[in-house]
């Protein structure tokens, strides 16, 4: 049947254009019902024999996704005419509709109203669209309970109260979605409600007082129309809202129209704006633009202090300060940064959150409904309240919690529960915490993409050794050296001395791209998961089990396939020529860093896989000079290895990870062939070829550490990577942890490397600083990284061997893949950081301890310390809460001290003090490291 | 963009390997030697054939076959907006050699030498497809004609959208910027006349779409014989009354 929709559209230059647009009704489409017998079943979704179907209209979609995401709403039917609205209204929201529809598990079924013969609606004249698509749901139900007759009920959920009146007149059971929620006898569920915006709410239902008697907290958000004509005179400006993970009173909007960060203090100038909203600014009058309270560690009075943190080891995870004040809150002149306020909010970007509730004393005598302030762990979000039917239970559990609204009048947004994690403290429940904080799928790999692996066991074949390109290099003395117990074994190495005095110096990377293939649901798997993620006891994988530990795995004594880069080196180490080829090796032995070097060191061993090391070792030597000659930067960080109880998976021991020089060796090597690999295909694609940048640091990152070196008066250059490489090399003190502490304070100043298409900028700015490289790419851990795999196919299709895939014409593609890889590179490492920051705690639980630290930062009420023996990083308070302000002691910017007012004592930068270390439990449930002196 | 709902409708209700409805009709144009108007959808086309006639420019003449020339353009109220084109742009020159070339493969020339056979295709409503519309209204004319032909060429397009192939896209689905295949064949013979594709696709997905185009091409074959053989009946009908 045909039918011709038409309608007019306004065009892009303002003209109004009628549209005639064919619309095809059918019937060949189905109910979705099994038991029914007169349509088709085998597309069926719905249950065999279901009592109740639900018929939802598109505002429940919209506001209780979470509540349909609950296993306990099934035999649920959604109208393509609802698919179509939600789609419009929110893109979030239609997808996780559309991931309810695709799982197997779940009972949704897809009816496409809007193309069937029986139940499409034509508009009616003086009908408004949101009227017409009302009246099509009702059709449909309408049609639903006819076609499956009386013994099925079907039922409508809908909250609008004129589209119940008229299916209620219509014949169509219609029913709001609390009474339906109540008639299933399950109070958890209630707790998943939105809670309707204020003024819906019954009086009862508010706890405060009467809206008129509630207090305007907020300034009001200016109505769009004025927020566009704002921007447009320049007024405001618009910019993604950041932040800061240490300081959630403190905001940057970054902002194109003034080039400059707008810095945000306080929430009544974040006027209820969430991290990641995009908002409008408005600039504050200059003699406003200030930090003032940016000085002491803890920042106002309803907030938890400063926590006990691992120290960074780059900016960007690094706590931002802001240029301080002299200590008696004076301005300095020229220092103020544009400070402003949030006059609306553009985009939203509210999420669900992990957390959990503000501990407080169950509330006697009301019907089990309580308020409770859930805080979430992300110390960027503010507070959030719920309303709970099951307080009790909810305390001392992780919980996640959706926001609904904020409006003027409420201090803090207010939620719904969505679910709970876990017990509070539970070692299972805070790593889950970790993972999802940091949006880390570790959910086991779907049937699909297991059915992508080759069969298992699997071996060498003669097929693979007779393709043209493979080269046979399983005679080579090929051997491996990585961290202890590593079994996702990424890279090999040989090293054979040439007749002519040259060494033929090979690295052999797994070959992963022969088994993961671009488009297939593995690769997508892979690529969406971007990296494997290293907590302290557990491992993410980014590809399948037998792919990461044995399939791809170069392990010794079995032959493996490789990508291998092979150069002929003088024994200065310069190259003379290098070759890129698919291989077959076998590995002669898998060597852990310590077994390497012990084996180096030992003289009485000359066996050739000891003299290949040394030779490599020598060679690597040189070239880590060359590079630091060229001004690569040695930084430093302080990574934390513990050593985990094999019975109850708690930290035995806490130590910093020593670095030998046999990890340096390697890493040199790996380093060459990834500099090797970036020229290669840079040269064969241009514009479409994978690299890593790292961006030479600015003088506003640089300022804390130009701060901390004037007042102990280090003189360091840095205009240069060389010239700052060359003073860091003089920097030494009177003891000999100075220079180490130095170079981590650089290291934290400096912001991380980043994935970029070549084609998106231009090759000055391809440079990567702390290497001191001008290319630099990833080529050499494809097991756990997919940026690797990407650099396979390219270095493959450049040495002619493949096809490069199709996503390579692709540019927005690749741009947006390489956004991905930095987003879940960034968030491995942050789980991978919050791992050791559980496991630290723990460990400290039943240890408490005293140690040595460092002063790495006055505050006005106190200083943070480095711990080097731990790796963490805290606060230590000189003055009690209650004494805040008293005066007792006061901050020397210039020295970088803090002296109490009578003289008589002083704290300076990077002095060395004596601390203890030990948990305390400030409120139940909530252990945390604190720092004291002795 | 989503051009396939995960319930496998397209935006207008079809399904990948549909066609739009077809409608064909003769003799539009009762000066003309033959005429036909053939809709594809909300695609109009009308085409007139004029000849075989004397050659108007005496240089063009050639002796041993006949002089095959075609018009193509667009009404100014076929498209929404209405818009002024003017005559003779690059993409219309383009079009008409496009079916000039397709309609002289399968036109038996050299059986009409010294004479001209003009074409005119006009499209009166555009919704997408309108060059396979061109070719089929094309073919029935000439038919109505009477001029000798090898076969009957008819024309389809496909394309390639949310990874599949899609059968006759609509004016929607063409704007998506996708490959979009346009096939033209000689049903009887088995034989690719006309092939035109303006975008990238590996080739073992083209050869799909190909194939696609082409079971397009032969039912649209199917139907055209059918309206043809209607049409005789019609005439025989008229002529033994
Ligand atoms: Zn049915």
């Amino acid at each position: 049947m045909l039918h011709n929709k038409s309608f007019v559209k306004k065009t892009k230059g303002g003209k109004v254009i009628r549209q005639v647009r064919e619309h095809y009704l059918r019937d060949d489409i189905y109910c979705g019902a099994p038991s029914c017998t007169i349509c088709n079943t085998s597309g069926a979704r719905l249950s065999a024999s279901p009592s109740t179907i639900l018929v939802l209209d598109t505002n429940v979609v919209l506001n209780q996704i979470d509540l349909l995401e609950n296993p306990a709403i099934d035999d649920v039917v959604v109208l393509s005419i609802v698919l179509d609205e939600v789609k419009n209204k929110n893109l979030s929201v239609y997808n996780r509709l559309r991931a309810i529809c695709s799982n197997p598990m779940r009972k949704f079924f897809v009816f496409s109203n809007e193309y069937h013969r029986d139940t499409y609606v034509k508009e009616m004249s003086g009908e408004t669209k949101n009227d017409r698509n009302d009246r099509a749901i009702r059709v449909a139900s309408q049609w639903y309970q006819k076609h499956l007759g009386d013994a099925i009920k079907v039922l409508l959920v809908t909250n609008d109260k004129e589209n119940k009146r008229k299916a209620s007149e219509e014949g169509i059971c219609a029913e709001t979605v609390e009474s339906y929620v109540k008639s299933l006898d399950r109070p958890d569920l209630l707790d998943l409600l939105v809670r309707p915006s204020s003024e819906d709410v019954e009086m009862e239902d508010v706890e405060d007082h009467r809206p008129s008697k509630r207090k305007i907290i907020y300034a009001e958000h200016k109505p769009m129309s004025e927020i566009t004509s704002g921007l447009h005179r320049g007024i405001y400006h618009q910019g993604k809202l950041r932040v800061n993970r240490y300081n959630p009173f403190e905001a940057y909007v970054g902002s194109e129209s003034i080039g400059d960060e707008i810095i945000i203090y306080g929430r009544s100038n974040m006027n209820r704006a969430f991290d990641g909203d995009i908002v409008a600014v408005e600039l504050l009058p200059q003699d406003q633009w200030q930090g003032e309270k940016s000085m002491s560690i803890a920042s106002e009075e309803d907030e938890d202090d400063d926590d006990v943190h691992l120290a960074p080891n780059s900016a960007d995870v690094a706590p931002r300060t802001i240029p301080q004040q002299s200590s008696t809150g004076e301005i300095n002149a020229g220092s103020g940064r544009p400070s402003g306020c949030i006059v609306g909010i553009i985009k939203r970007n509210w999420q669900s959150y992990c957390g959990s509730l503000e501990p407080m004393p169950i509330p006697g005598g009301s019907r089990g409904v309580a308020y409770a302030l859930f805080v979430s762990k992300d110390r960027r979000f503010p507070k959030i309240r719920i309303q709970t039917r099951q307080l009790e239970n909810l305390l001392d559990k992780r919980i996640i919690v959706s926001v609904d609204s904020w409006d003027r009048q409420s201090r803090y947004p207010s939620g719904h529960y969505v679910r709970t994690v876990g017990k509070i403290g539970d070692k299972d429940t805070e790593t889950e915490v970790v993972l999802i904080e940091n949006d880390i799928n570790s959910r086991p790999f779907s049937a699909q993409v297991l059915a992508c692996l080759p069969p298992l066991p699997w071996s060498v074949s003669s097929e693979d050794l007779s393709i043209p390109f493979r080269q046979d290099l399983r005679h080579l003395r090929v051997f491996s050296v990585d961290p202890p117990g590593c079994k996702d074994i990424d890279d090999a190495l040989h090293c054979i001395a040439l007749p002519n005095g040259n060494f033929d110096v090979g690295v052999h990377i797994a070959d992963v791209t022969n088994f993961v293939f671009p488009g297939t649901p593995l690769d997508d798997e892979a690529s969406q998961r971007g990296t494997s993620v290293y907590l302290v006891e557990k491992r993410i994988d980014m590809l399948p089990k037998p792919l990461t530990e044995d399939v791809c795995s170069l392990r010794s004594d079995v032959e493996r396939l490789a990508f291998s880069v092979i150069w002929e080196m003088t024994p200065e180490a310069d190259i003379i020529s290098t070759r890129y080829t698919k291989s077959v090796i076998k590995s002669a032995a898998a060597l852990s860093y310590v077994e390497a070097q012990a084996r180096m060191d030992d003289s009485r061993l000359m066996d050739p896989v000891t003299t290949d090391l040394r030779n490599m070792n020598s060679l690597a030597k040189k070239m880590r000079l060359r590079r630091i000659e060229n001004g690569a930067l040695t930084l430093a960080s302080a990574e934390v290895k513990f050593q985990i109880d094999t019975e109850t998976h708690n930290p035995l021991d806490i130590g910093i990870y020593q670095i030998k020089e046999a990890n340096q060796m390697v890493e040199e090597f790996m380093l060459a062939a990834n500099v090797s690999v970036a020229q290669q295909i840079l040269k064969s694609f241009p514009l479409c070829s994978l690299l890593r940048r790292h961006p030479t640091p600015t003088k506003e990152m640089l300022e804390p550490l130009l701060r901390v070196s004037a007042a102990i008066g280090l003189n360091l250059d840095v205009s240069s990577s060389k010239a700052l490489a060359d003073s860091l090399d003089h920097a030494v003190g009177d003891d000999p942890y100075f220079n180490k502490l130095i170079r981590i304070l650089t290291t934290r100043c400096m912001s991380q490397a980043v994935y970029f298409c070549s084609g998106d900028l231009s090759p000055p700015e391809y440079h990567h600083y702390g290497l001191a490289t001008p290319l630099y790419t990833h080529f050499t851990s494809p097991i756990r990284r997919y940026a690797d795999v990407i650099v396979h196919r390219l270095l493959a299709a450049s040495i002619g061997i493949s096809k490069l895939p199709s996503v390579f014409q692709d540019r927005l593609q690749l741009t947006s893949i390489a956004d991905n890889l930095n987003y879940r590179h960034r968030n491995a490492q942050m789980a991978g950081r919050a791992s050791v920051e559980l496991n630290t705690l723990i460990y400290f639980r039943t240890r408490p301890t005293d140690t040595e630290a460092r002063v790495v930062k006055i505050r006005s009420n106190g200083f943070f310390v480095f711990v080097p023996k731990f790796g963490i990083e805290g606060p230590v308070y000189l003055t009690t809460r209650a004494e805040k302000g008293s005066g007792e002691w006061y901050v020397d910017e210039q020295e970088q001290k803090i002296k109490k007012m009578d003289g008589s004592f002083s704290y300076s930068i990077l002095q060395t003090v004596q601390i203890h270390l030990e948990v305390v439990e400030p409120q139940p449930n909530r252990p945390k490291l604190q720092l004291t002196l002795i | 963009m989503e051009y396939v709902s995960p319930e496998g409708l397209r935006s207008d209700g079809r399904r990948p390997m549909e066609m739009r409805q077809i409608r064909a009709e003769i003799g539009a144009v009762s000066k003309a030697d033959g005429s036909a108007i053939f809709e594809m959808g909300n695609t109009k086309v009308i085409a007139a054939v004029y000849g075989p006639r004397e050659v108007q420019n005496r240089s063009q003449q050639m002796s041993d076959k006949a002089l095959v020339r075609c018009e193509y353009s667009m009404a100014n109220f076929s498209t929404g907006d209405r818009m002024r084109k003017p005559k003779g742009d690059r993409r219309s020159t383009e079009i008409s050699l496009v079916i000039r070339q397709t309609m002289e493969e399968c036109i038996l020339t050299h059986l009409m030498p010294r004479s001209q056979i003009d074409i005119y295709v006009q499209v009166l409503q555009a919704d997408g497809g309108t060059r396979s519309a061109c070719i089929n209204a094309a073919t029935l004319a000439l038919a109505d004609a009477g001029i000798p032909m090898l076969d009957l060429v008819t024309s389809c397009s496909a394309g390639y959208l949310n990874s599949t192939p899609l059968l006759d896209l609509n004016y929607v689905e063409d704007s998506a910027g996708g490959p979009d295949v346009t096939v033209g064949i000689l049903p009887k013979l088995d034989k690719v006349t006309l092939l035109q594709m303006d975008s990238k696709l590996p080739i073992d997905i083209l050869e799909n779409v190909m194939q696609l185009a082409t079971e397009g091409c032969k039912a649209i074959a199917n139907y055209i014989r059918e309206i043809l053989l209607e049409n005789t009946k019609q005439l025989e009908y008229r002529r033994g009354s």
